[in-house]
């Protein structure tokens, strides 16, 4: 494989376009209501219409608006049709010859797609992502191209630090840093990881990426390999997505076929591996040195770090763990260069963030704004309020290790800075929306239970700290507790807070303090008057004279 | 070997490179809380007893897990570290049950003996008490697993120092557990060696000499570090 092996690609894929195309969102969102069907129906009427020279139907990843899925988009006349069925197929394509369809349709010049600013998801809804040439044709793997023909190892991560790029998991690590910390570690052998192990509740953004656009996950740890001197990658994706695992598995035999990945990329002396490894659907095997473990084929815990993986990590070799999105952030910044890269976002947070938009809200699905963009624009604007035109509560960011935003703060802008000084976090990109009905304490005891389930068992705090807290919080909601269990309860969060010993147990408490933080009289309504008797009549056990 | 000067609760102490504070610290005679920790095995940090500050850092390390470097600044035994300790103690005699009037092990329990000196002498929250079961399968030993505090002492001297790989830890969160082997019924372990080494490291009742009764479960745990030591130091010492 060549420069010029790859612009033929790009020019025969480009030459066989058809007129129209069709694009149909294959991704699980769409495909659990039956999108498969729609395409393949699409196709029939194509074929019985006698368009088939005209008209291309193509299986395409996410279209961002999941609520009116199954989606499909009529290029160049750019008609999107929402909720599409079976039956109304023969309808779109009779469409295209004229004829008038009244079929629901979205409207693509809404503000929840003219907001919007695609970089890692450009591709997504876009390109066939079973198909490497519909990448190259979108001029994938030029970036790996320029970097492994042009570049140094060190102007590479010299390149990631001056886009500012940071990590996209949740802790917005600078990626730069972290790449010149493995570059730089002594060791033969180093690790590639992509962290795909994606499980806070109500986020997909890892998932569509992956069921979108597999090639730039791929690419993007390929740059990366190459800056940190590694030659064997891990995909780390939970067996709950099957199929961003089985896109991936095509996308990994396709890039090895002709020559993207394996033995002497791009015909230069650079090596490179990809493999998968299925989670167990253990949500603490998203925490880097867990994962590793699990990689391992070891028990998923963690272990206190340092060692950081960039110095000791997979079987003790130097090893890098990014984010999925992380990763598809690169080929672009390599392309299109640092500044470029830099001039988008706020001063500390630079780039664009995928949102899973949930919960209370019109539009459901995927965005990707720039970093700084207003709470208020995505949740208003973008996702068109709550449903019913109820007025929205509180917003919750970072999934079960987030908190929650009151509506008071929705003019904060999106930013790793601002959502912190809130008592939330950026987290991976979950966006939950909570409109009047919401009960907060409630919220508060469903993210806490999750983390309870999800906690691996290993350090004190978080195993029985957490079902500790989760008892006061159903002895508030059953209206039996008094200020006295609520003081405990803080007391519990600032200590599970401060002596877990991963980050799960370190923001399991997030929840309860944030909602505490904005929504304390939704606790103290609950609260019952002080007793010196228990319920039962017997006197309950008061704390020996002198104890601390 | 290098030496780093580290100051540990006000007092200038030395240590070679590599040691842990927890080492550098027992070795000045300055006693960190553990659970965990055991002679001859290596770390995990799992038990947040000995957690310290360092001047520098917000976040509160693990000495088990914690190296040693110059100008290091230590303190072992605030008000906040107690408290927390204190409340360490408290959640794992709710979690399980651990009834010492009726325990093997009272009298000579780490987790009793901790409770006694860091002043733990009652549990705010609601016991668990959760339904766990007792291993007797084994002709000579057993496993309780409500008296089990999930240190994995026994795991990791197990497969560290008898190198048998017959006990791990099974489930997840509060609902882990010990097993032996795949889940089978100790008795029926094929790996087992019948050490009882896993006996010698437990820090409370759960694992016991079968026959022994209320307050006889007495341990030599010298015996461990012992081994160890001849096998990697060449030193027969008693």
């Amino acid at each position: 494989m060549t420069l010029l092996d790859l612009e033929q690609i790009k020019d025969k894929e480009i030459a066989g376009r058809k007129k129209i195309v069709l694009r149909c969102c294959l991704a699980a969102g769409c495909t659990s209501s039956d999108s498969k069907n729609v395409k393949a129906r699409l196709d029939q009427a194509v074929v019985a219409a006698g368009l088939q020279d005209q008209v291309e139907v193509r299986g395409v990843g996410c279209m961002k608006l999941c609520c009116d899925g199954p989606l499909v988009q009529v290029d160049p006349a750019n008609t999107l049709y929402i909720k599409v069925t079976a039956d109304s197929t023969p309808s779109i394509i009779a469409a295209l010859s004229g004829g008038k369809s009244d079929l629901p349709q979205g409207d693509p010049q809404a503000a929840f797609f003219t907001k919007q600013l695609s970089i890692v998801l450009a591709n997504s809804g876009v390109i066939d992502p079973e198909r490497i040439e519909d990448y190259i044709a979108a001029d994938g793997y030029l970036a790996l191209h320029h970097a492994l023909t042009e570049m140094e190892p060190r102007g590479v991560v010299e390149a990631v630090v001056q886009s500012g790029l940071r990590g996209r998991g949740g802790a917005g690590f600078p990626t730069g840093l972290k790449w010149s910390t493995v570059a730089k570690s002594p060791g033969a052998k180093k690790y590639i990881i992509c962290n795909a192990d994606e499980g806070d509740p109500g986020a997909f953004m890892d998932r569509s990426v992956l069921e979108s656009d597999p090639h730039a996950v791929l690419e993007g740890m390929a740059v990366a390999a190459y800056a940190v001197g590694a030659d064997q990658g891990f995909i780390y994706v939970r067996a709950e997505y099957p199929l961003a695992i089985s896109r991936l598995q095509i996308a990994i035999k396709q890039a090895k076929r002709i020559g993207l990945l394996g033995m002497g990329v791009f015909e230069s002396p650079f090596n490179f591996n990809i493999d998968l490894r299925i989670g167990a659907g253990a949500f603490v095997c998203g925490e880097e040195t867990a994962l590793m473990a699990s990689v391992e084929g070891k028990r998923g815990t963690p272990r206190p770090r340092p060692p950081f993986p960039a110095e000791r990590g997979l079987w003790d070799c130097p090893t890098l763990i990014n984010n999925v999105e992380t990763f598809a952030n690169i080929p672009a910044i390599m392309r299109r260069g640092a500044e470029w890269f830099a001039s988008i976002g706020t001063e500390k947070s630079k780039g664009t963030k995928v949102f899973a938009l949930a919960g209370k809200i019109k539009n459901t699905g995927l965005i990707e704004v720039p970093m700084g963009t207003p709470l208020r624009t995505i949740v208003e604007e973008m996702g068109g309020g709550a449903p019913g035109g109820g007025a929205i509560k509180a917003v919750q960011t970072g999934g079960p290790s987030g908190g929650c935003i009151p509506a008071q703060h929705l003019d904060t802008p999106v930013d790793y800075e601002s959502l912190t000084k809130l008592g939330s976090i950026m987290g991976s990109g979950g966006m939950i929306v909570m409109d009047e009905t919401t009960n907060m304490v409630d919220v508060a005891r469903y993210f806490l239970e999750f983390c309870m389930d999800e906690s691996c068992g290993k350090c004190v705090p978080c195993r029985t700290g957490t079902v500790q807290m989760h008892h006061f919080l159903e002895k508030i909601l059953a209206k039996k507790a008094t200020a006295r269990d609520l003081t405990h309860l803080e007391e519990l969060c600032d200590m599970v807070r401060n002596t877990s010993l991963c980050g799960l147990g370190q923001n399991a408490p997030n929840p309860v303090q944030s909602t505490l933080r904005f929504f304390r009289h939704e606790y103290d309504a609950l609260l019952q008057p002080e007793l010196h008797s228990g319920g039962n009549g017997v006197a309950q056990p008061q704390p020996l004279a002198g104890a601390k | 070997m290098a030496a780093k000067t580290l100051t540990v609760d006000g007092r200038q102490i030395s240590a070679e490179n590599h040691t842990t504070i927890l080492q550098a610290a027992t070795d000045a005679g300055i006693k960190i809380p553990t659970l965990c920790h055991l002679d001859g095995v290596y770390d995990v940090g799992a038990c947040r007893l000995c957690l310290v500050e360092v001047k520098g850092t917000t976040k509160l390390l693990s000495a088990c897990t914690t190296r040693v470097y110059e100008g290091m600044e230590v303190t072992t035994n605030s008000e906040r570290l107690q408290k927390y300790r204190r409340m360490t103690l408290e959640l794992l005699f709710a979690e399980r049950n651990h009834t010492c009037a009726v325990c093997v092990a009272n009298g000579h329990c780490e987790l009793q003996a901790l409770a006694c000196e860091l002043g733990m002498d009652h549990v705010r929250y609601d016991y668990c008490s959760p339904k766990w079961g007792v291993d007797a399968t084994h002709p000579f030993l057993g496993m309780d697993h409500n008296r089990c505090i999930l240190c994995t002492r026994c795991v990791r001297t197990c497969w560290h120092i008898e190198g048998a790989g017959t006990k791990n830890v099974a489930g997840r969160g509060t609902k882990s557990y010990i097993i032996n082997d795949l889940n089978e019924p100790w008795g029926e372990s094929e790996t087992c060696t019948s050490c009882a080494k896993c006996v010698l490291s437990c820090p409370t009742g759960a694992l016991f000499h079968k026959g022994a009764t209320v307050g006889e479960m007495e341990r030599d745990r010298s015996k461990l570090a012992f081994i160890v030591n001849a096998r990697e130091k060449k030193q027969w010492v008693v």
